[in-house]
């Protein structure tokens, strides 16, 4: 294992007091203070995270289009215009997701993909695999590795960076979700991982600290990677590795809605795989759990129907700061009840199944909390 | 820097034994180990009554990124639990040592307590 890599604003994150951790290879913080406080600042004011081992690979040339249409499970053609995005899952030819990644139109023949740093090499290496199907000269795929990012999150992120950047405050104002815009200086995306309005802004490494070290003077809060994950859960989105992984396929694992099955012509990595699952009838599917008492739900605990057949597993789990409950997310057999057992050190303790989306814009999802 | 009080009797698992008037031993986690777990929203104790070995796994805390188990510090019956801990598990990070003890256990053999460290043992262990 080789040295853990540390993003450009690894000083800052040591000033401010960070407790850094290994994640993916990357020297991260998992908090600067407290996770709730980091949580609760997202929720209610605005937070940032230093996403930079994320890794950015940009797509370009005549056949980038072309090349998009088969590696992804979700249809580029769905995006409008340049400046727009789209979530979707990368698949294997048996519909296992490789990765799920968000990309961005930034202008003709030119795409933009945001990919998980636990994956970054094996996506890589995917990528040029499947560029072989392509004309060399009409096919570029180049990391940006110069690139820092920094995602802005929560409901007083666009003031926060209407002040920092007052010369695109019209563009910022006017960027729609899942849309993106750029000058000589940032990619700026209304997207994130939080569930609360937001941007992530793409930048030049060399000027990410003073950008960093700006935001937090003027009050925005720090988040580290333990926030991100009960923030990213809360509002139900799913995380690689723990949620899904090349074992299922998106119809396993609650992303069946991002798979572009229109135009039947496009033949996507994967297709033929999805097609049959689907024709053949999914056995699981992905549901929230809530325990209306104190504990913390973790992933790898069982579920169980009330006499004792097991239904499935949580991928997820947490002690949501926002509801004050146990939240969890699991794949579990397709016909369960309104009510299940969780298994917690020996013990089966009830669960609540509902929606496995919780919070959204601040607010507790109907449902959720009785 | 974490906060050792003198008088009391320290685990290499991070827990803290004082006795009591009564002469039972009260039990919690140092000031060291809230502040490497982070603000606890989850406390288990042992049952009243139960009767525990040196060493058992009696308990569990957790914050929302760890779970820590607590080991029984010595042998002996549980004479008490902190019940407070139930609706308000931060108590534990707020004052480890005082409102945020875990349970009061009646020592069976006092040569176990021989075993554990006092505070500047522990404050060497910690540093280490």
């Amino acid at each position: 294992m080789s040295e853990a890599r540390k993003t450009p604003l690894y000083d800052a994150h040591l000033a401010a007091g960070g407790q850094m951790t290994e994640f993916a290879g990357w020297l991260l913080p998992t908090r600067y203070t407290e996770l709730m406080t980091e949580h609760h600042a997202v929720r209610r004011h605005a937070g940032m995270f230093d996403v930079s081992h994320m890794c950015i690979v940009d797509i370009t040339g005549a056949e980038a289009a072309a090349f998009l249409r088969r590696l992804l499970a979700n249809n580029i053609d769905k995006l409008e215009a340049p400046g727009k995005a789209l979530y979707s899952c990368m698949l294997n030819e048996q519909g296992g997701i490789l990765d799920d990644l968000i990309v961005y139109w930034l202008e003709a023949d030119y795409y933009r993909l945001v990919v998980n740093a636990a994956t970054a090499a094996k996506d890589l290496h995917w990528l040029q695999q499947q560029s072989q199907h392509f004309a060399a000269g009409k096919l570029q795929i180049s990391q940006r590795s110069e690139l820092a990012l920094i995602a802005l999150q929560g409901p007083e992120a666009e003031a926060q960076l209407l002040h920092q950047l007052p010369s695109l405050g019209a563009q910022i104002k006017a960027l729609k979700p899942f849309s993106v815009l750029r000058d000589d200086h940032y990619c700026i995306a209304r997207t994130g991982y939080t569930g609360e309005d937001g941007f992530e802004i793409m930048l030049d490494a060399a000027a990410a600290t003073t950008f960093w070290q700006s935001l937090l003077d003027a009050g925005v809060t720090p988040c580290g990677l333990g926030a991100r994950d009960t923030l990213r859960l809360e509002a139900g989105m799913s995380l690689y590795g723990q949620d899904m992984d090349e074992s299922v396929t998106p119809l396993q694992c609650g992303l069946g809605w991002t798979v572009a099955w229109e135009p039947s012509e496009r033949a996507f990595n994967g297709r033929a795989a999805l097609q049959k699952q689907r024709d053949d009838g999914v056995a699981e599917k992905v549901v929230g759990l809530v325990l209306d008492q104190r504990n913390v739900l973790r992933s790898g605990y069982q579920v169980f129907s009330a006499d004792d057949e097991l239904l499935g597993v949580l991928t997820s789990g947490t002690f949501s700061p926002t509801i004050c409950k146990p939240i969890g997310r699991a794949r579990v057999n397709r016909n369960i009840g309104n009510e299940v057992m969780v298994e917690i050190r020996g013990k089966k303790i009830p669960a609540r199944v509902v929606k496995p989306v919780f919070v959204r814009r601040g607010q507790i999802m109907p449902g959720i909390e009785t | 820097m974490s906060e050792i009080k003198k008088d009391l009797l320290y685990t290499e698992s991070h827990e803290w034994l004082e006795q009591q008037d009564d002469g039972h031993w009260r039990v919690g986690i140092t000031d060291h180990a809230q502040a490497q777990l982070g603000e606890l929203v989850f406390v288990e104790l042992p049952g009243e009554g139960d009767e525990l070995s040196q060493g058992d796994a009696c308990g569990v805390v957790e914050s929302v990124k760890a779970a820590s188990d607590i080991y029984a510090p010595v042998g002996g019956e549980v004479t008490a639990i902190n019940s407070d801990l139930e609706d308000s598990p931060d108590l534990v990070n707020t004052d480890c040592y005082g409102d945020g003890w875990l349970f009061a256990i009646n020592v069976s053999d006092e040569s176990e307590l021989d075993e554990l460290m006092d505070a500047d043992a522990y404050t060497e262990f910690v540093d280490e």
